[in-house]
């Protein structure tokens, strides 16, 4: 069970071919979009709705659902939109940035033929500030299809105008949000809206919009090309497809991998990432999807599926998968103390439980950290996450907290000891 | 109508209404600090988190929450209890611990709702944050590390007042609350926020620890710094009003106060006329009361008297001023002070007739010479929720902000006989077509044109009168139903040549014209009448006595007394009672009651509080040709446009410093 090279979708991630649109059209892209389009709208949302695409952006939510959303015609004139959100800057995940900078006509034409499907009349790349080169990439593959008549008016000939702005944005995490990137998008601080209504009601300037994780919208005009079957005959029930995985930390060779839904952990590590640094005894945890899922001790994860369902069952997610591996070298309450630094910076600071919670949950963690705490503080940080998660208006909340639930939840008896071992080391001091 | 239980109690709610408002009309109390009827739904605070089935297994926030058929609603559960110990235990954690020096202490939403849903201890540690204060103009005092981020004084700025001038700056813990560079916020509703914010983060400035809101008498009272006839509630203590705040009212105010409405209050204790005053020699002197009605008396005019009313007299006042000089056998009456003369034979034709909750309708509006920002600034919010809902605005006059999109049409009168195409496929087209005239138009005939327009375009039509007229004097439309209009205006009263002028409180008049006339002057600030008076007869303010006040919408309302007047001044009838019998006439009444009956019997609508009926709308005249440029609107300077705002330290500052932009010295540390 391995992914052949023949069923992968990105074929220039490493970049070893020039992401150009001559060379992206040698790889296939950009071939006859024009049939693609022809196919109708409804044929094409059905098409990604049989591939069992769930979106690649962290909370899997089936793409052909949400496309199916988007209004059919517009009853009052408002015009729809499509968002891409490029705004990748969760720790860990590096995937949209390998095919921004080397694969950006996929992610053109997929917007075009999303956009179609659902009958938007633009489409928005909102692309991380840091990224500066991969936007420049962008911006340059945009002005190639434009010039070459395959975005723009009568897009590919389809007698379809289909717009790609590119915006940049400015490096707040929260902008990835997707309606925290409608507000920045329309020009205002980047916070997350209130839901209802949702995006696909009244979203950017208060017009229908669908936002979009980049891998999924580049993976679009593949699985119409190569069909449904073809995509969904990877992975297992509910987790079909192939799905880019982004290893690192330590491991022997950490490295972006397109791989089949559902893999093994172990298989991923040994087959990708030549095993882990000191071999499998040394490994100590795992966060298997981004900085917002919580971690998993080795022993549960090595044999896991790297998948929605399979993740979950041990109590993390897939999130963007991108891998983080823990070694025994690892001190890991602060690494997971530095999450909670990075979500406590990152917090747009609009609702109570985030904005306050976080600095409060950071704090206590860098004194776990020193073990500078009292036992019941453990119990008290817990509760803390708890009065957090669920209480706030965007996920951001949930993400600060899970982290530190995973921690306490298998790493309490190394909490305890730090706190014990200070505690021993005053009392002799003041003897 | 969706019905919805509210812990097991079935109820159906208006469509639209919220999980909030649901249960508030379950009888349940929600606590919230970011949510606010009148502003936009926020949902950030998340202190009104309820239990809502169907929906996820958390905790919803029920401000942003629309009610729907068939939910099962809990605000007692565990959950919500939890929740809500949660959401209070953090907005604590960074909040000072200084309600024993803060001056919200004893009206604050973060004090009372942690007493009630707060879970009694902290478990908090570490150290609290702080925030610098942040410069916000002369009337705002702030102590931003009380700020718990509530954004409610952020959107009363944009979407009431129209102005961005406060916003967020920063993220997370960091996020701070300020106006953009520090500036000050300069815009004529600027205090509202005062009373928006939840907790004591923004308060009042020249209120600065005065006084604790328990030790504060109340007493409803109707603002007099403008013809829209605010609700204000005075808080006094002992013999002074320490502040003015805003009532709810939603067909006159909503619950907001302009500025020199609510800050006009100090000015209330100073420049004031305390003792009788009489001119000998050129020189003001002190006098006893009994010397001044001497000096009345001997005055003699027969009934060579004219009374101008000023523009924050009562109608009990006005009336019984109108009485003395009918017993004296004169009707020389007037209260246009500034000369306006415009015909008020049918008083529907001067009269805010739309409303002022009605104008919100209006889908197309014509304003001709009103700066409506500075003479009425509650319209103003008005019109911008009419243009919030889609109505077009057009404005005769020199250029202003009015915070919403407007069209200028020019200064020149003469466009209103000659209306653009587009202004007049507007008015065609609208369902509800209104014309505004204000000061300024009135001035220039303003009024026939409006009324010309009003038959061509029938603005009044079933159920919808869109002809307005918009006042800047509290006292107006009371003194026109009171007959306080002669036919050429206040030079009617000059040609008359009368021996004595009994002015209430009028201080806008040019008074070197009436240099032959005798000058007797009730009214209780040192000001400009003051200065030309021969006899000065000190009197109460609008706080010290009750009284009838009409709003330009033709509202009848009743202000109350709240305290005495300072010295030896007096109630003005008091004083006109008494120079009834200085003069030797009788003036028919003894009481403060038996002259408001009279009043009440000259003049019913007095009686009844309320819109008055003022009939149909006359004919227009015939032949108007309006013509002629608007140069400039009435107000200068919208803090200072009446004697106890002239007074007022604070009104003095705004002026120097938001409209004529001096820096202010600030005391040497």
């Amino acid at each position: 069970m391995a992914l052949h090279d023949k069923d992968r979708i990105f074929t220039n991630l490493y970049g070893y071919q020039p992401w150009n649109l001559p060379a992206a059209q040698a790889r296939g892209d950009w071939d006859n979009t024009k049939a693609l389009l022809e196919r109708g709208q409804d044929a094409i949302i059905q098409e990604v709705k049989d591939s069992g695409l769930r979106g690649r952006g962290g909370a899997g939510f089936p793409t052909g659902m949400k496309w199916s959303f988007m209004p059919k015609e517009s009853k009052d004139g408002r015009p729809s939109f499509l968002v891409i959100n490029a705004d990748e800057s969760e720790p860990g995940s590096c995937k949209d940035r390998e095919i921004i900078r080397h694969d950006p006509h996929k992610l053109l034409e997929g917007a075009l033929v999303a956009g179609f499907a659902m009958r938007a009349r633009a489409a928005y790349i909102y692309i991380r500030g840091e990224y500066i080169r991969e936007a420049e990439t962008l911006f340059a593959a945009r002005d190639e299809a434009y010039a070459a008549g395959l975005l723009g008016k009568n897009a590919c000939g389809s007698g379809y105008d289909f717009d790609v702005f590119v915006h940049r944005g400015a490096g707040a995490y929260i902008c990835g949000e997707e309606t925290a990137m409608i507000e920045s998008l329309e020009g205002k601080k980047g916070q997350p809206r209130l839901k209802p209504p949702f995006p696909a009601g009244a979203g950017l300037y208060g017009c229908p919009t669908t936002v979009n994780n980049v891998e999924s919208i580049a993976v679009a005009p593949t699985i119409l090309r190569r069909g449904a079957a073809w995509f969904s005959s990877f992975g297992r029930e509910n987790n079909k497809g192939t799905k880019l995985f982004q290893i690192s930390g330590h491991v022997n060779r950490p490295c972006v991998v397109e791989e089949e839904m559902s893999i093994p952990f172990s298989e991923l590590i040994e087959k990708h990432c030549g095993g882990i640094r000191g071999g499998r005894d040394n490994l100590l945890a795992v966060i298997p999807g981004g900085s917002s899922v919580p971690l998993v001790p080795a022993a549960e994860i090595w044999d896991a599926p790297m998948d929605f369902d399979g993740l979950k069952a041990v109590g993390s997610g897939l999130g963007t998968a991108a891998v983080i591996v823990m070694d025994k070298s690892t001190d890991i309450v602060r690494a997971i103390s530095r999450l909670s630094y990075f979500y406590k910076h990152e917090s747009c600071g609009q609702c109570t439980p985030c904005r306050e919670g976080t600095g409060w949950m950071w704090r206590v963690m860098e004194r776990l950290r020193t073990g500078d705490a009292d036992v019941s503080e453990i119990d008290m940080l817990q509760q803390v996450t708890k009065q957090v998660e669920g209480h706030t208006i965007c996920a951001l909340g949930d993400a600060a907290a899970w982290p530190i639930q995973g921690l306490i939840r298998h790493f309490r008896p190394e909490i305890e000891r730090r706190i014990a071992t200070r505690a021993g080391d005053v009392r002799e001091a003041a003897e | 109508m969706p019905k919805v239980k509210v812990d097991g109690v079935e109820l159906e709610v208006p469509v639209g209404a919220t999980v909030l408002q649901a249960c508030e009309l379950a009888g349940k109390e929600i606590p919230r600090f970011c949510y606010h009827e009148r502003l936009s739904i926020a949902g950030n605070c998340r202190m009104c988190l309820v239990e809502v089935k169907p929906g996820p297994p958390k905790p919803q926030a029920s401000c942003a929450l629309p009610a729907a058929e068939g939910q099962e609603i809990r605000t007692d559960s565990e959950m919500v209890k939890k929740a809500r110990e949660g959401v209070m235990e953090f907005l604590l954690i960074n909040h000072p611990l200084d309600c024993p020096i803060c001056d919200q202490g004893g009206e604050c939403d973060l004090q009372d709702q942690s007493v009630a849903y707060g879970r009694g201890t902290s478990r908090f540690h570490e150290h609290k944050r702080a925030v610098t204060e942040k410069y916000m103009g002369p009337l705002i005092k702030t102590t931003m590390t009380r700020c718990i981020q509530c954004t409610r004084c952020v959107r009363f700025s944009e979407e009431v007042a129209g102005v961005d001038e406060i916003g967020a700056l920063y993220r997370g813990e960091n996020m701070q609350i300020t106006t953009y560079l520090e500036k000050a916020a300069t815009h004529e509703l600027s205090a509202n926020v005062i009373d928006l914010c939840p907790v004591g983060a923004l308060t009042s400035g020249p209120y600065a620890f005065e006084a604790r809101p328990w030790e504060l008498k109340k007493t409803l009272a109707i603002d007099v710094s403008d013809a829209i006839g605010s609700n204000v509630r005075l808080d006094s203590r002992g013999r002074e009003v320490l502040r003015i705040l805003p009532r709810v009212n939603d067909d006159v105010n909503e619950e907001w106060l302009s500025d020199r409405g609510r800050f006009l209050v100090d000015g209330l204790t100073r420049r004031r006329l305390d003792k009788p005053w009489l001119r000998r020699d050129g020189k003001l002197v002190a006098a006893s009361w009994a010397e001044a009605f001497d000096a009345v008396a001997k005055i003699n005019p027969g009934s060579s008297v004219a009374v101008i009313a000023g523009d924050l007299v009562d109608c009990e006042t006005m009336f019984a001023a109108k009485a003395l000089a009918g017993a004296l056998g004169s009707s020389l009456l007037e209260g246009r002070q500034t000369g306006l003369a415009y015909d008020c034979s049918n008083l529907a034709a001067v009269n805010f007739n739309s409303t002022l909750a009605g104008i919100e309708e209006a889908d197309a509006v014509l304003i001709i010479g009103s700066m409506v920002r500075d003479e009425a600034p509650l319209l103003n919010t008005r019109l911008r929720k009419a243009v919030k809902k889609g109505a077009k605005v057009f404005i005769v006059g020199p250029h202003w902000d009015p915070t919403y999109p407007a069209t200028f049409l020019g200064d020149d009168l003469a466009v209103l006989g000659d209306l653009p195409a587009d202004v007049v496929a507007a008015f065609e087209g609208a369902a509800k077509p209104a014309v505004i005239v204000g000061g300024a138009g009135l001035a220039k005939g303003g009024r026939e044109a409006a009324l010309a327009l009003s038959e061509r375009f029938n603005i009044v039509r079933e159920g919808w009168n869109g002809f307005n007229v918009v006042h800047m004097a509290a006292s107006r439309m009371g003194g026109l139903m009171l007959g306080y209009a002669q036919k050429g205006g206040i030079a009617d009263l000059i040609a008359a040549k009368p021996k004595m002028v009994i002015s209430l409180g009028a201080d806008e008049v040019d008074f070197t014209k009436f240099a032959d006339s005798m000058i007797v002057h009730i009214g209780h600030h040192g000001d400009k009448a003051a200065h030309a008076a021969d006899v000065i007869l000190p009197a109460a303010a609008f706080s010290e006595k009750d009284g009838t006040y009409v709003n330009t919408e033709g509202r009848v309302q009743y202000g109350e007394k709240a305290v005495f007047a300072p010295g030896e001044a007096r109630e003005d009838w008091t004083i006109l009672r008494a120079m009834a019998d200085a003069l030797g006439v009788t003036v028919g009444f003894d009481s403060f009651e038996q002259l408001r009956a009279a009043m009440v019997a000259a003049v019913p609508a007095l009686g009844t509080e309320g819109l008055a009926d003022y009939g149909a709308l006359p004919a227009a005249p015939a032949g108007v040709k309006p013509e002629g440029a608007i140069a400039g609107y009435p107000i200068k300077d919208r803090y200072l446009t009446n004697a106890i705002g002239r007074a007022s330290p604070t009104l003095q500052r705004c002026s120097a410093e938001l409209i004529h932009g001096e820096a202010q010295a600030e005391a040497a540390e």
